[in-house]
């Protein structure tokens, strides 16, 4: 055992140089009985289910928070994470696959009761929350820490929902404001300690998801230390700092104060007596941890690499601790309208056709990396329906003689040259430059591929309008994960005309008022069921004038040490749930 | 030599200073020559929401507006008198020597690295230890038995030492110690946090034997050679014909005349490795200050890659001053000079 261990350990390590391909995602595994380890066995199941409480939950980050603030953070697995200690007015239910898409009331007694027009929700605390310190929570703790959280240019990570429909009346959070009363903070009205009262600026029938966010976790306002509050959370959940490295590390303990009785909607098991979070490890080291049982989790939920994915899936001795997950989340190429001739419909549908859509699937590592994207919106986000308007499904590898019919319509039968760009830190991406680059050859459309560093490409290059524009990245190669899952946490912020900017884009090019118009739609309309057809309209939309073009729906392996119990994928988050799980 | 070290020690922080100014240049000069605007710059420390508006304010908040004199100015004051820096919602004070503030962390730059130091020298200093005795005596060895069975094993041992990169040896290492066989605690254990000397070194003895495997092939080498031709040189002959003993001609007269190249090398390698032992940090995640540059680098944090920058400089100009001041124990011809 211990010989093969090392020979392991022997070609994990030569594989590094080595490059990596995905291996086949046969969906063995998965469903019945789950305390046996098998392929797929936290997937839509909650895996090794115990209640047994103790022991310590290993975690390790091959990078960092971009901060423990729940005022100020945007990453997906903080906002996974952040539930163990501060806990939102609402939040994702703890269930394995689509059953986590639920909304449940946290901090609330329920969920939001809008009025008729969905401008004001109103929500009640529950009795008895108390802080890490036993005093009480109370609705003007809320209220101040989504004061707090509007303030961008202190907090400047978290998203900017609340800002974005809140009727702010100009207020720019207490920081601004020398009144630290929130006189001026009409926007949430807190009439007792136990209710908060949003008003909004427009419709928002979704607004239960902002109410999820984490910066509705209770904040009081005297133990606020700004840019620093992150070295210390005041904790509602479960668990509160014991230590914490910025950095490095830290650990969390029990927080004798939090009240199961008062948790009664969410699943949270807080199962370990301790949980311990290293910051900044090689993801290569943390592959092997977690292979060896000296790690728990992976807390950035991204799964291994792909180095890494193609011996597990080659191992059935290994594969037998692995979760193939789906994720909500599109890989995908935008092109720029205002790069000529993409401004004509026909050469951005030519491009469209000719693409071969199996080899930008490779680039992610073929099945075990993702499936085809035909449309924007990915399958995991409810409501979504797959919409294959360029032949994905019977052309995967492009249609030449369609693409060339389109170049004739849109004027250039001979075809064109143009840029692609990509984040030149991202193989796969680097990897989708290079298979558009073969495909567009075929048809005439000559390319060059030019690498821009990650940290900055949305503010400073592709998602620059005018150095878009001035460099001709008439096609840039991106990406988008959601929010949360519905069809605007998804597609708001890559449709919506009115979130363009001159530069840090997420929206590279769709302005179209049809488009706006059907979101607000969406927006006003308090029926699920409804508003669903509406979000798939839009996508519809979007691939109908081919505004994008979306390559791969996203897909991850993540490891599951024998020892982790309560281990299930959640669609909401596309990783483990943090909050349920614990060690044998 | 009091003079001569007061001398070395003036040029050391005029050197310092320079570097200074040179990598203050190259991180906030040459990105404005090469066409980026203040916004670009300030665009690195604001949200990815960040508007328009937003940027420019930053800009404006951070200094990157003001002449790129007046913002080095302020820098070198700071090194000087220390400075004050604004987060938004109080004055954040950095003592001197202020060696930066990281606009993406919100605090300065010095405290880390000093909180990181400990790591980085626990690991160079363990390391340099092996390398330079593991390596020296396996050069001597060689050189002495040239040709024999141990110096061709020896010399090829050595040649994989130095063609084996740190993120395969040390990958490999965890993986059959740490992993397999469980002798050594797993990566990323922090070293300075243990509560003896014993798990200290525990923690240390992989990265130590990992990194010193690189250097100690080079130190091989380099000492194999120099002991091969300082052996072939009259005043060994001479030694040895007044009857001194092998062992002697050897250490006193041998090695001590083909350590001077050696030490030279050693004081850099070590001045560099002080200043963080990037690969081996990464591979064995240990929380020094390579880690810190290589998370620098990444979030594009000018400030702290300036700050690392510095303290690096700071120890090899040290490391350099100690060398030459050690030439003159090792080498007589140097005091006599």
């Amino acid at each position: 055992m211990r010989v093969t261990a090392i020979a392991a350990g022997l070609a994990f390590a030569m594989s590094l140089s080595a490059c990596g391909s995905g291996g086949g995602d046969d969906g063995d595994g998965g469903g019945g009985d789950n305390a046996t380890p098998k392929y797929n066995a936290g997937v839509n199941n909650v895996f090794n289910p115990s209640d047994k409480k103790g022991g310590t939950l290993k975690f390790a980050n091959d990078s960092d928070f971009d901060s423990l603030d729940p005022g100020d953070t945007y990453y997906g697995y903080s906002w996974n994470f952040v539930r163990n200690y501060a806990r939102s007015l609402v939040t994702f239910k703890s269930a394995p696959g689509a059953k986590s898409n639920e909304l449940v009331p946290d901090l609330a007694e329920s969920l939001g009761k809008p009025s008729t027009d969905a401008k004001t929700w109103t929500y009640k605390l529950r009795e008895g929350i108390k802080y890490e310190d036993g005093t009480p929570v109370k609705s003007e703790d809320v209220k101040y820490a989504i004061a707090r959280s509007l303030d961008k240019d202190v907090l400047v990570n978290g998203p900017t929902y609340f800002n974005d429909f809140l009727d702010l009346k100009g207020y720019a959070g207490p920081y601004k404001d020398k009144d630290k009363t929130m006189k001026k903070f009409t926007a949430i009205e807190t009439p007792d300690d136990r209710t908060l009262i949003f008003h909004l600026i427009k419709p928002f029938s979704g607004f239960d998801y902002l109410a999820m966010l984490p910066s509705t976790a209770p904040v009081p306002a005297a133990k606020d230390t700004g840019t620093k509050y992150k070295e210390h959370v005041i904790s509602t959940g479960p668990y509160k700092f014991e230590k914490n490295e910025l950095g490095k590390q830290f650990t969390m303990v029990r927080n004798d104060q939090y009240d199961p009785k008062t948790d009664p909607d969410t699943g949270r098991k807080a199962l370990p007596d301790r949980i311990e979070v290293q910051l900044n490890v090689n993801q290569a080291d943390i592959d092997q941890r977690l292979q060896s049982g000296a790690l728990d989790v992976a807390i950035s939920g991204v799964g291994v690499q792909a180095e890494t994915r193609a011996k597990i899936l080659n191992d059935p001795q290994l594969k037998q601790f692995a979760d193939s997950a789906d994720q909500a989340r599109t890989w995908f190429t935008s092109f720029d309208n205002s790069v000529k001739p993409f401004d004509n419909i026909h050469c951005r549908k030519a491009v469209m056709y000719a693409v071969d859509k199996e080899g930008l699937l490779r680039a992610y590592g073929g099945s075990s990396g993702g499936q085809i994207a035909t449309n924007m919106m990915p399958p995991l986000v409810p409501g979504s329906k797959k919409i294959d308007l360029y032949e994905a499904k019977d052309k995967p590898n492009g249609d030449i003689d369609k693409a060339k019919q389109e170049l004739q319509e849109c004027g250039q039968p001979n075809g064109f040259t143009t840029n692609i760009s990509y984040r030149a830190e991202r193989e796969a991406e680097k990897a989708t430059a290079e298979a558009l680059q073969q495909s567009l050859d075929k048809v005439g459309i000559k390319t060059e591929l030019k690498a821009y560093p990650q940290s900055d490409y949305g503010k400073l290059y592709a998602g620059k309008k005018d150095f878009s524009t001035k460099n001709k990245l008439g096609l840039r190669v991106y990406g988008w994960g959601s929010d949360w899952p519905d069809g605007f946490g998804f597609l708001s912020q890559i449709t919506d005309s009115r979130v363009i900017r001159d530069a840090g884009n997420t929206n590279f090019n769709v302005n179209d008022p049809e488009i706006d118009a059907m979101i607000d739609k969406a927006l006003g309309e308090l029926d699920e069921k409804a508003r669903e057809p509406i979000w798939v309209d839009i996508d519809k939309k979007v691939m109908e004038n081919a505004y994008y073009l979306p390559t791969v729906w996203a897909r991850q392996l993540l490891y599951r040490p024998e020892r982790l119990t309560n281990v299930f994928i959640t669609d909401a988050y596309n990783m483990y749930d943090y909050t349920t799980l614990g060690v044998q | 030599m009091i003079a001569y070290v007061i001398r070395r020690l003036i040029a050391a922080v005029l050197l310092i200073f320079v570097v200074s100014a040179v990598t203050f240049l190259i991180f906030f000069g040459v990105p404005r020559l090469g066409g980026a605007s203040a916004e670009d710059l300030a665009s690195r420390y604001v949200g990815k929401t960040a508007g328009e508006e937003q940027i420019k304010l930053a800009a404006e908040r951070l200094g990157f507006t003001d002449p790129l004199w007046e913002q080095y100015g302020r820098f070198a004051k700071g090194l000087v008198a220390g400075a004050d820096f604004d987060t938004g919602t109080e004055v954040d004070h950095c003592p001197a020597p202020c060696f930066g503030y990281s606009f993406i962390t919100q605090n300065p730059v010095l405290p880390d690295l000093l909180d990181r130091l400990p790591v980085t020298v626990s690991l160079a200093a363990g390391a340099a230890i092996l390398w330079l005795f593991g390596g020296v005596a396996t050069g001597v060895l060689s050189a002495l038995k040239r040709g024999s069975i141990f110096d061709r094993a020896a010399m090829g041992v050595a040649l994989a030492g130095v063609s084996l990169p740190i993120f395969f040896t040390g990958l490999l290492a965890l993986s059959i110690f740490s992993y397999t066989l469980e002798w050594t605690p797993p990566g990323g254990t922090n070293p300075v946090e243990q509560d003896n000397p014993w798990d200290w070194a525990a923690a240390l003895i992989l990265p130590w034997i990992t990194l010193a495997l690189l250097y100690a092939a080079q130190y091989a080498r380099l000492t194999r050679a120099g002991m091969l031709e300082t052996m072939g040189e009259d005043f060994i002959r001479t030694a040895r014909a007044k009857g001194l003993p092998e062992r002697r001609v050897v250490v006193k007269h041998g090695l001590r005349s083909a350590l001077t190249p050696i030490l030279t090398i050693f004081g850099l390698d070590l001045g560099l490795l002080l200043g963080g032992a990037i690969l081996t940090e990464t591979t064995f995640s240990l929380p020094g200050i390579g880690q810190y540059a290589v998370i620098a680098i990444t979030n594009q944090d000018l400030p702290k890659v300036l700050g690392v920058t510095l303290v690096g400089a700071t120890f090899i100009i040290l490391a350099n001053l100690i060398v030459d001041l050690l030439y003159a124990v090792v080498d007589p011809r140097v005091r006599t000079a």
